[in-house]
């Protein structure tokens, strides 16, 4: 994470700000900055989105390849996760700079999605162990303003959102050898259903108060954070324990709810400009990068 | 209660008149000829090539008598001597600092530059040299002025005053440094409640107002009590203001800064960050300052 030097006044302004709910720009503890999302911006994806969360900017590609079962799980498909750090993000991504935390988020990724009710697996199925739809996911960081793992999640939903999968015809031959048969119609596909999709929400502790959407100040006044995955339904599917401070059980518990809470009405806003976007069509004016 | 906006993008431009005033201003972009006049000395910015003076930079064209120089509209912070700059201090050396200053190089404070506690005034011994460490540590902020520019282009700062020195409680912004304009003092004390510095270099410093004046030169001991309720409301606001300014491109000085801050006013401070009061607030600054100049 790039990470900002701030001097100890600094420091000790921005906690005691935390404790009094105001922070430097004027939020309250649960506020996140303002988030403008698109879909569809990469044209050859099966299903894209672009997050801009204050200075954090992710892009995510999805892209839908024809490929085996694994063996353990013969009726599903599957997703693979890629996270790439971009040096355009910070100089400290330069060459090799950047893949020690591409690892760790797409570590996270993994298992936040670990889940069985996340993602329907079995609607990618083809044919039992020979054919199966493989998603890929590719996440690119193309800036750190802090808080990036819930702007990857909101981004990755948004593109699984927009993922089109074409449909496809299984045939069988005289000799028993099956084809697979591509529909002609290019808007004949398939859609996810990403309703069980879950999000990610980074709690920042502060002295004794903890934050969400933290942005690079913040991060770098706070000893630790707890990272937890919800559902719109509330229900949490992960959690991990980031930094090097140490959390009090009771804290955890709060955080958790706090969690829980801001979760919920981060799937509900972000399922209403889905929808949104969605229903201006092709009359949407696409902004893309040149906006 | 968790607020979450989100919104689709629109494609944003900067608001306000078309026409700068002050008459036309003339912008080139790097390889664009600003003159095929062979009678001007070419300065900054520029370069001949074929009996034509081109552009090396994007800017604006500024001709004193003979001379023709471009002057770059984002650029890292070219410092003169008596600039005011707020500095982070990057790293600790013997009988030196070095201090990031938004510049191509990172600035110089020597230890004879800097005030000893108590405004002593006697050679530096090799305890302080020592003691460095306890006056400034890496991550500091200070507010300094350029004593002079190297030859490569550094900078070295001093704070020989009682004005400069350590920074305690507040917040930094950092902008482009062509923003900031320059003025006679860059240390402002507004009515609104907070105090800012306005460095040349585009670091914007905002602190709440000193109740009493500190006896400590340069402020070697920080205050680390906490900030009132009401001093963190208008910093954050001024803070938001600053930001919403510097997204539309205007000049950063008092005046502009408290005519953004009155507009404001009727906005959450959370709210000034949304594109479209964003644009209200910048619209009705700008008017304000077309009123007071016309």
């Amino acid at each position: 994470m790039a990470s900002v030097v701030l001097s100890e006044a600094e420091k000790v302004y921005i906690m005691h700000g935390v404790q009094e709910d105001l922070r430097v720009d004027g939020r309250g503890c649960e506020d996140y900055r303002s988030a403008e999302v698109e879909t569809d911006v990469v044209s050859n994806t099966s299903g894209s989105a672009r997050v801009k969360l204050g200075h954090t900017d992710i892009l995510v590609g999805v892209k839908a390849e024809m490929g085996t079962p694994k063996l353990e799980k013969p009726d599903e498909g599957y997703l693979e996760f890629f996270v790439d750090c971009s040096a355009n993000a910070t100089p400290e991504f330069e060459g090799r700079g950047g893949e020690e935390l591409g690892t760790e988020i797409a570590n996270t990724l993994y298992r936040v999605f670990s889940s069985e009710s996340s993602v329907d697996l079995k609607s990618l199925c083809i044919n039992p162990r020979e054919h199966c739809w493989v998603l890929y996911v590719d996440v690119l960081l193309l800036e750190c303003g802090g808080n990036l793992f819930d702007a990857i999640s909101i981004a990755v939903k948004a593109a699984l959102f927009n993922t089109r999968i074409p449909k496809v015809r299984v045939l069988e031959d005289e000799e028993g050898s099956k084809e697979i048969e591509l529909s002609d119609d290019p808007y004949d596909c398939i859609r996810l259903n990403v309703d069980d999709v879950p999000c990610i929400v980074t709690l920042s502790k502060i002295g004794y108060r903890h934050v969400v959407d933290a942005t690079p100040q913040e991060e770098a006044c706070s000893l630790a954070s707890l990272l937890i995955s919800v559902t719109s339904k509330g229900a949490l599917t992960s959690m991990k324990k980031m930094g090097r401070g140490s959390l009090d059980p009771e804290s955890i518990f709060e955080m958790m709810e706090t969690g829980k809470r801001v979760g919920k009405s981060l799937h509900i806003a972000l399922q209403k400009i889905l929808d949104e976007e969605e229903s201006l069509g092709t009359s949407r004016q696409k902004v893309g990068f040149l906006g | 209660m968790a607020a979450i906006t989100m919104r689709l993008p629109v494609a944003r431009g900067v608001v306000g008149p078309g026409v700068p005033r002050g008459g036309e201003k003339h912008l080139v972009a790097p390889g664009d000829t600003i003159t095929t006049d062979t009678g001007y000395m070419r300065g900054h910015g520029t370069y001949v090539e074929e009996e034509k003076l081109i552009a090396s930079v994007a800017g604006t064209v500024e001709r004193v008598n003979k001379l023709v120089c471009v002057k770059a509209l984002k650029t890292r912070f070219n410092g003169e001597v008596g600039d005011v700059v707020v500095g982070r201090i990057t790293e600790v050396q013997q009988k030196r600092w070095k201090v990031e200053t938004n510049s191509r190089l990172d600035s110089v404070l020597l230890l004879s530059s800097m005030n000893l506690p108590g405004g002593e005034l006697r050679r530096r011994s090799a305890e302080d040299e020592l003691a460095m460490r306890n006056y400034l540590q890496e991550g500091d902020l200070i507010s300094a002025e350029v004593q002079s520019v190297f030859s490569d282009g550094a900078l070295s700062l001093h704070t020989r005053s009682l004005k400069y020195g350590k920074l305690g409680q507040g917040v930094l912004v950092q902008v482009s440094p062509s923003l900031v304009k320059r003025q006679k003092t860059h240390f402002h004390n507004l009515p609104c409640g907070a105090s800012v510095i306005l460095g040349n270099n585009g670091f914007i410093w905002i602190y709440p107002t000193p109740q009493k004046k500190d006896e400590e030169a340069g402020g070697f001991t920080t205050n680390l009590e906490p900030v009132s309720l009401s001093d963190r409301e208008v910093i954050s606001r001024l803070r938001n203001c600053i930001v919403a300014l510097v997204t539309q491109k205007l000049m950063l000085f008092d005046t502009s800064i408290l005519y953004c801050y009155e507009a404001s006013l009727p906005h959450q401070i959370k709210d000034i960050l949304k594109p479209e009061v964003m644009e209200e607030i910048v619209l009705e600054t700008r008017q304000r300052l077309l009123d007071l100049e016309g």
